[in-house]
């Protein structure tokens, strides 16, 4: 129900803004290709709008925030809280002696985490007294109306209606602070109205994610820092791909030079790329443990056959032409090697440089995710156990930008390094 | 003995599936030092095979290569090669390139730094020295290629194609410039074009290569060459002797053409 709102709410502002910013902003493009009039279908003409992706990042905050009663929104935007404060209903209760009488029930309903006492009530007339009882909100609670009133349950006493409402076992009663059901047995049971908000128990607030990220930065979490976490993360992906280049550029050059070692590594590089490195985990354990050794030894698996497919791959993307000038030229083995081979490869070993980096991200968080004594995936595994969703966000968070940051650098350094990729 | 003599040379393709491909069939052949020999014929009839074999990728079923006295069995320095195009290495400027030769035998900037130079100022790539080749014109690129050769300093050149990726108008400059740095240098040059004009204008001997099995089909000795080094190319071809070559010469490779198309044609 509330998710069919957001995606609601999403849609809404999706086309809410096109048309806003399609019929009210004038974007002026005075570049040649606002003069093209088949755009539809011409992929060079459509450019990512700047606008678009901003509202597209504020419209997910808004909706979260909105949706958790975030205090970095005015409360006019917020949807419908958990009701809070005094709730009351009133009850009608029947004897066997045919008699019945009227009470209220009087319910404090209190933020979560509170324990206040009962509101104080007068027990007023007949022999159904007035009660009063607690509740949190997005909980509910038993109220044994029945306890203080002068005829007990073995003088037949029952509820028979809700507010007016006439209820049976099992039925129920919607009143405008909530729901009042009857359990089997014919004990009252009050369920304040929840609204649309989620408890952050589910989904805190932003916030509440940022004030994690102050908190973990000063204090650490589990006897690291989160700069611990963080950097023992990058730190295993780095090495594991260092190793994982160093041993499978020069295999991947191997294969493309000889058919001997062709051959012999084919089956094994054609077996091994498939298989997909988390499926790895369980033996790495088994076989390293949860140290440092077994994570990197992972990410070495995960690294080694991306950089020898895209080593071998550079070598045999090498124009014959070239390779026959430079023998022409004089060039020895070594020489063609050096100074052909390899410079016409990196295009394509820093592209494989780039895919290997992205898996072997995503597979140290998973291996975290297992076992581990420090790291990203641990901070999020251990969080989620005790239902820390704040430490969760802010892992996922944290993992996200980290991931996108070292994609960035590898592009940027592609930029730098290899400025031919493609113009061969 | 100086020079480039081709002796009983045959090749043939073994096919996977059983049939052969007779590529070239006993092609004899002698060229002195400074001769410049054009190679023309219908596709398929060998000629790339030929320049193959004499610069050393490939190895001939039958017969040899001789050069300068000795035989030819894999690629040399003695024998540069210009291809059509992509055989330069991008991740070089134009004058690394050019010195890519000389720096691989081991010499010193101060030894190949002023011919290197010389050559980029002859194909008129001073101002280029420190471009990357991706941000040249495919005739540039070209020059390149010729002044990488020609910095190697090899006995012979080998020339497949080298201007038939370009346009018409940067093509009959290029054409000037091979004359003119075959004039100056006095390499021997193995030329191989599509182009029957081109043929005419730039070999001074001429072969016409038939296919099925590839042959030496007719030779011819020509003047245009020695024409066209002091003279507008475009004189040239108003010369009626060209126009009546070019005639004849298209007559002859269009028949074969025809005869391939037919008996393809038969086989189907």
């Amino acid at each position: 129900m509330t998710g069919l709102l957001i995606l609601a709410a999403y849609v809404a502002i999706f086309v809410a803004s096109f048309l806003i910013v399609k019929y009210a902003v004038k974007t002026a493009r005075r570049d040649f290709t606002s003069l093209k009039t088949v755009t539809f279908g011409d992929e060079s003409a459509v450019k990512s709008n700047r606008i678009a992706s901003v509202v597209s990042i504020l419209t997910i905050f808004l909706i979260w925030a909105s949706f958790t009663g975030s205090a970095w929104v005015p409360s006019f935007l917020h949807v419908p809280g958990p009701f809070q404060g005094i709730a009351t209903f009133d009850y009608t209760a029947e004897a066997d002696d045919g008699t019945t009488d009227d009470a209220t029930v009087t319910v404090l309903v209190h933020p979560v985490g509170e324990d206040p006492e009962p509101p104080q009530v007068a027990p007023g007339e007949g022999w159904a007294k007035n009660d009063s009882d607690v509740v949190a909100s997005w909980r509910s609670g038993l109220i044994r109306v029945d306890q203080n009133d002068e005829k007990s349950r073995d003088e037949g006493h029952r509820v028979i209606a809700v507010n007016g409402e006439p209820i049976a076992p099992g039925g129920e009663v919607i009143t405008e602070y909530g729901r009042v059901g009857m359990s089997p047995k014919g004990t009252l049971n009050f369920e304040p109205a929840k609204g649309l908000q989620m408890e952050s128990i589910w989904l805190p607030p932003p916030e509440a994610v940022v004030a994690r990220v102050v908190e973990i930065a000063r204090d650490g979490y589990r006897d690291s820092t989160l700069w611990e976490h963080l950097g023992y993360s990058l730190f295993r992906v780095i090495a594991g791909f260092l190793f994982g280049a160093l041993v499978g550029i020069p295999l991947g050059y191997a294969m493309g030079l000889s058919d001997w070692f062709r051959g012999w590594f084919d089956p094994i590089v054609e077996f091994m790329r498939p298989v997909p490195p988390l499926a790895l985990i369980p033996l790495v354990i088994i076989w390293a443990g949860i140290g440092e050794t077994g994570k990197i030894i992972l990410l070495f698996l995960a690294a080694l056959w991306i950089m020898a497919i895209a080593a071998r791959s550079g070598v045999s993307g090498v124009r014959i032409s070239k390779v026959h000038a430079a023998y022409s030229l004089g060039a020895s083995k070594w020489q063609i090697l050096r100074h052909v081979i390899i410079p016409n490869s990196l295009p394509d070993i820093f592209t494989g440089a780039r895919v290997a980096m992205g898996v072997c991200w995503g597979t140290v968080v998973a291996a975290e995710l297992v076992a581990a004594e420090k790291g990203a995936g641990m901070m999020i595994m251990v969080a989620s156990k005790f239902q820390l969703t704040d430490i969760v966000l802010m892992g996922i968070i944290l993992i996200g930008i980290i991931g996108f940051g070292i994609d960035m650098l590898m592009r940027w350094a592609e930029r730098v390094l290899v400025p031919w990729k493609g113009k061969g | 003995m100086s020079g480039l003599s081709i002796e009983h040379l045959s090749m043939r393709f073994d096919l996977p599936n059983g049939s052969s491909v007779q590529a070239l069939q006993d092609v004899n052949l002698s060229l002195a030092q400074g001769e410049l020999l054009s190679v023309l014929g219908p596709s398929g009839c060998g000629k790339t095979t030929l320049l193959n074999i004499v610069a050393g990728f490939l190895a001939p079923t039958e017969g040899q290569i001789v050069l300068n006295g000795h035989k030819v069995t894999g690629p040399d320095a003695e024998r540069g090669m210009v291809f059509q195009q992509g055989a330069l290495f991008e991740w070089m400027s134009v004058r690394e390139n050019v010195s890519f030769g000389p720096r691989m035998k081991g010499q010193k900037e101060s030894q190949y730094g002023a011919n290197v130079d010389h050559l980029l100022e002859i194909v008129g790539l001073k101002d280029f020295k420190e471009k990357a080749i991706y941000e040249l014109s495919g005739g540039m690129q070209q020059r390149v290629a010729l002044a990488r050769c020609l910095a190697n300093d090899p006995d012979v050149i080998l020339m497949d194609e080298p201007l038939g990726a370009l346009d018409a108008l940067t093509r009959e400059k290029m054409q000037s410039l091979v004359l003119k740095l075959w004039k100056e240098t006095g390499k021997t040059i193995i030329l191989i074009t599509h182009s029957v004009e081109e043929a005419l204008l730039l070999g001074e001997r001429l072969l016409v290569m038939a296919p099925r099995p590839g042959r030496i089909h007719k030779e011819y000795a020509l003047p245009f060459a020695d024409l066209g080094v002091n003279a507008d190319l475009r004189e040239v071809k108003k010369h009626p002797e060209f126009a009546q070559r070019r005639e004849e010469i298209l007559g002859m490779i269009w028949d074969m053409e025809e005869e391939i198309m037919g008996r393809s044609e038969a086989d189907a």
